[in-house]
């Protein structure tokens, strides 16, 4: 079976990760219930002909990917494959107000066409033109770790050898509204900013100087907190690996009362390994946990942990293994296993 | 309306309509290909136009193949509007 | 690169053991397949949706209420079922039923779904209310494409692997591909794929937009086709190791045979004028099987009856089989076009053509296309069916084909 490595990891998020080459040295606090992702000049990536359709998602995306493509220096990926939670919802709550609005007079297609989930997709291998493999995941919280499965298996049983993997929401205006209003309502809601942003990165089946490996992946619907200690103790041992071997773990605190999942998690497994927190700094949405897959991947190349990620004292010795560990209100749980070659 | 200010307001409109935000008014002449090799426009923005036709002017296409005609140039556009209005 | 040995050919075949499906033209695997056979259409008046566009437009309506299918299903009363996770879970019963799977965790089982509009049925019919009314704040949640896939795993209480695959109209095949994929890999012993799409205003006038829908009945591959009928539904296989399915004594009903995914990086919404996304899937599905094209015994199109796909798909079928082009139809006059879960649907009527060893025809054909000269089968046709080979394109350049065999 392939190995499965990572040649490059691109995000943009809520802190200046795609513009700057520091590694969250000068991070923004932020304070507000919404965040926006900090933007490139788009106009400096995409042609205005092209750019003209697009909302936030799709120029997220199709910017995103471009730099993971040309760091990995790969023209043609052999597949493509994006997740997202909520899809393109600007363009999907600008053609339904405008149906209510205008009683389903007067609609033009622009917004409909660019609704559909699999838009980002699209509009990468349109770009590329790019003919190959071409997948959409929408799981609400486990939208981009879907991507990862496809990908890894695609690398395992030889149908691909280079694939640009993605996940990416934008914030829309509307739709955000009611889910806060919601969440305001819960005792103990998310406390982070709801927010937006986009990561793709390119995984191989070829060993590069410097690439890290993806060495598992896996989702769990639902399961209570002492489920899902049985089931990562699982996950490790299938990898030949016990919670003695993870040196750091980065855990998806958002704030809520489901936190209970990463704590009993450091507690009870990885008292001793580097615990690491990053929605604080780049908020919540169904694919903020791809931001932690970047996280993960600049923290083995770097071997440098930033300060306003870290959660616990760190420990002086080098860091080969970096599990990461989601969940979203106790479902959707996922663990990716990654490690230095 | 005279069919030169029509011409000036086409052209404004199909600025806004197809958000073709890095073009200008004098961008846009009379008698360029509005379709293939000139403004690059699409299938999709000749939907968009046969919209702009029914709600600004009252003119209603039923086949989008007859937008490619319609829709050659400003100044095509504009005779054709010209013609089937009392502005 | 030397060459590795390959797990392709090593690996266990996929089997097909049951399938469920709720369409235009039925709820249960019998009623599609009785309508079928009798060239019985199911696209008439939109009944379900108040829509000012009613007069101009024909659908495929699943005959079932919202309430009649809650009922049918025993879902308690303050339920956020939207008709998308309805449809889907009563399909996906049926095929688990038809399977004569009843423990469902006794093997490592997996649900792979699909959708386009998720829950924008209800979506649209509450956004304004949202703030207000805590009636329809139980669907702020249930918005989310893969809400419908989660309700029908809890239901059908699949805790292994699950996720939600949006293509547009080639979702459901590309969930069918996923499911195939990962039995081949070991990953699972069996698993649920398809996918599921109620009719919503969201997408009756975003097709509007486009100007692709008949008022008339739709007639795909008709030199004077209209546009397409829009339908709504749900179909899943159920796909199981074939191993596994033989140490069960399971019936075995097909087997996937093929598939590819491509795209045709040209447009948005239109087709290249070469079908090259359509071509290479068909093709790239062909070598995945280690087929000849002449194997081919019946093309299920995805024919939605616009003009831009049924003239590239005329265009891509004849690159790939020359002049000896297979018996083909499309079968969205029956059904609508039921957008993500068309693939799902259509693999149903594939494995329907297998068992019945018929080609069902394509309804309201008169005159071939000009440009292509292709003429479908047009009337019940009887013979040996080994392979058939399912289509469906999506927007998004999104292409995907299927093979499903006999043996």
């Amino acid at each position: 079976m392939r190995n499965c490595y990572i040649h490059s990891a691109v995000s943009i998020s809520a802190q200046n990760t795609f513009a700057s080459e520091d590694f969250l040295l000068d991070v923004i606090a932020h304070n507000t219930k919404k965040t926006q992702a900090i933007y490139p000049n788009f106009k400096d990536f995409i042609a205005p002909i092209a750019a003209r359709r697009m909302q936030t998602a799709v120029k997220m995306g199709v910017v995103t990917a471009n730099k993971a493509l040309q760091i990995a220096e790969l023209n043609q990926p052999d597949a493509i494959i994006t997740g997202t939670g909520m899809g393109c919802i600007t363009d999907t709550e600008k053609f339904l107000n405008s149906i209510i609005t205008n009683n389903e007079a007067y609609l033009t297609p622009t917004s409909f066409i660019q609704s559909t989930h699999n838009t980002v997709c699209a509009q990468i291998a349109l770009g590329l033109k790019c003919n190959a493999f071409n997948n959409t995941y929408t799981h609400g919280n486990l939208s981009f770790e879907s991507t990862l499965i496809d990908a890894q298996l695609l690398i395992q049983q030889q149908e691909a050898k280079h694939i640009l993997v993605g996940g990416v929401d934008e914030l829309g205006t509307e739709f955000v509204e009611y889910v806060q209003m919601m969440e305001a309502k819960e005792s103990k809601g998310i406390k982070v900013p709801f927010s937006e942003g986009a990561t793709f990165a390119v995984l191989s089946s070829e060993k590069k100087v410097n690439a890290i490996k993806l060495q598992a992946i896996t989702t769990i619907l639902e399961a209570s907190k002492e489920e899902i200690i049985l089931k990562l103790e699982a996950f490790l041992a299938v990898n030949d690996m016990d919670a003695n071997s993870i040196d750091a773990i980065i855990l998806g605190n958002n704030g809520d009362a489901y936190d209970a999942y990463y704590e009993l998690t450091a507690t009870s497994l990885f008292p001793h390994a580097v615990q690491i927190e990053y929605k604080h700094l780049i908020g919540e949405f169904h694919t903020a946990s791809a931001f932690a897959f970047w996280l993960g991947t600049k923290v083995l190349q770097k071997q440098h942990i930033p300060k306003d990620v870290l959660k616990n004292s760190r420990q002086n010795k080098s860091i080969k293994t970096v599990l990461l560990y989601n969940q979203f209100k106790g479902k959707d749980h996922s663990f990716i296993l990654l490690k230095t070659c | 309306m005279q069919v030169k200010e029509l011409r000036e307001e086409l052209k404004e409109k199909i600025i806004e309509q197809l958000n073709l935000e890095e073009l200008s008014v004098s961008d846009i002449k009379d008698d360029d290909a509005l379709f293939g090799d000139g403004l690059c426009l699409d299938s999709i923005d000749a939907l968009e136009l046969i919209v702009m036709l029914d709600k600004d002017y009252g003119i209603q296409l039923t086949d989008p193949k007859e937008g490619q005609e319609v829709f050659k140039s400003i100044t095509v556009l504009a005779d054709y509007i010209a013609e089937r209005t009392n502005k | 690169m030397p060459n590795e040995p390959t797990n392709k050919d090593t690996a266990p075949r996929v089997a097909v053991t049951g399938m469920g499906i709720i369409s235009a033209i039925g709820n249960s695997v019998q009623e599609n397949m009785e309508a079928l056979l009798a060239s019985k259409s199911g696209i008439g008046s939109i009944s379900k949706i108040n829509t000012v566009h009613a007069d101009q437009i024909r659908v495929g309506e699943v005959a079932f209420s919202n309430d009649e299918l809650i009922s049918q299903q025993q879902l308690s009363d303050d339920n956020n079922f939207t008709r998308t996770s309805l449809l889907g879970l009563f399909a996906a019963k049926e095929a688990l039923k038809n399977a004569k799977i009843t423990g469902i965790n006794s093997y490592k089982t997996g649900l792979i779904s699909s959708t386009t509009v998720g829950g924008m049925d209800k979506t649209e019919q509450h956004l304004k209310t949202f703030k207000t009314s805590s009636e329809s704040q139980k669907y702020i949640s249930s918005h989310h494409a893969g809400d419908s896939t989660k309700k029908i795993a809890k239901q059908l209480g699949i805790t292994e692997f699950s996720t939600t695959i949006s293509t547009a109209c080639s979702s459901s095949t590309n969930a069918i591909m996923l499911g195939a994929r990962l039995i081949k890999a070991g990953k699972l012993d069996r698993v649920i794929v398809g996918g599921t799409d109620a009719l919503t205003k969201f997408t009756i006038n975003g097709f509007k937009t486009l100007m692709i829908l008949s008022d008339e009945v739709c007639t795909p591959f008709d030199e004077h086709r209209k546009g397409l009928n829009l339908g709504e539904g749900a179909a899943y296989l159920v796909l199981e190791s074939e191993t596994i399915a033989k140490k069960e004594n399971k019936s075995i009903i097909a087997y996937i045979s093929g598939y590819a995914n491509t795209n045709d990086a040209f447009h948005q919404t239109a087709t290249s004028e070469n079908g090259q996304g359509a071509y290479l899937a068909m093709q790239k599905a062909l070598d995945f099987a280690h087929l000849k094209p002449a194997q081919i015994d019946y093309i299920n199109a995805h024919g939605t009856a616009t003009p831009n796909n049924d003239l590239t798909e005329s265009i891509a079928i004849k690159r790939v089989f020359g002049d000896d082009i297979p018996d083909f139809s499309s079968t969205k006059a029956y059904t609508g076009h039921t957008l993500a879960a068309s693939g799902a649907v259509e693999a149903v009527f594939s494995i329907l053509a297998l068992q019945a060893q018929t080609v069902f025809p394509n309804l309201n054909f008169k005159s071939k296309i000009n440009e292509t000269g292709l003429t479908p089968t047009t009337e019940i046709k009887k013979k040996p069916i080994n392979y058939v080979l399912s289509n469906s394109f999506g927007f998004g350049g999104n292409c995907s084909t299927l093979i499903l065999s006999k043996e």
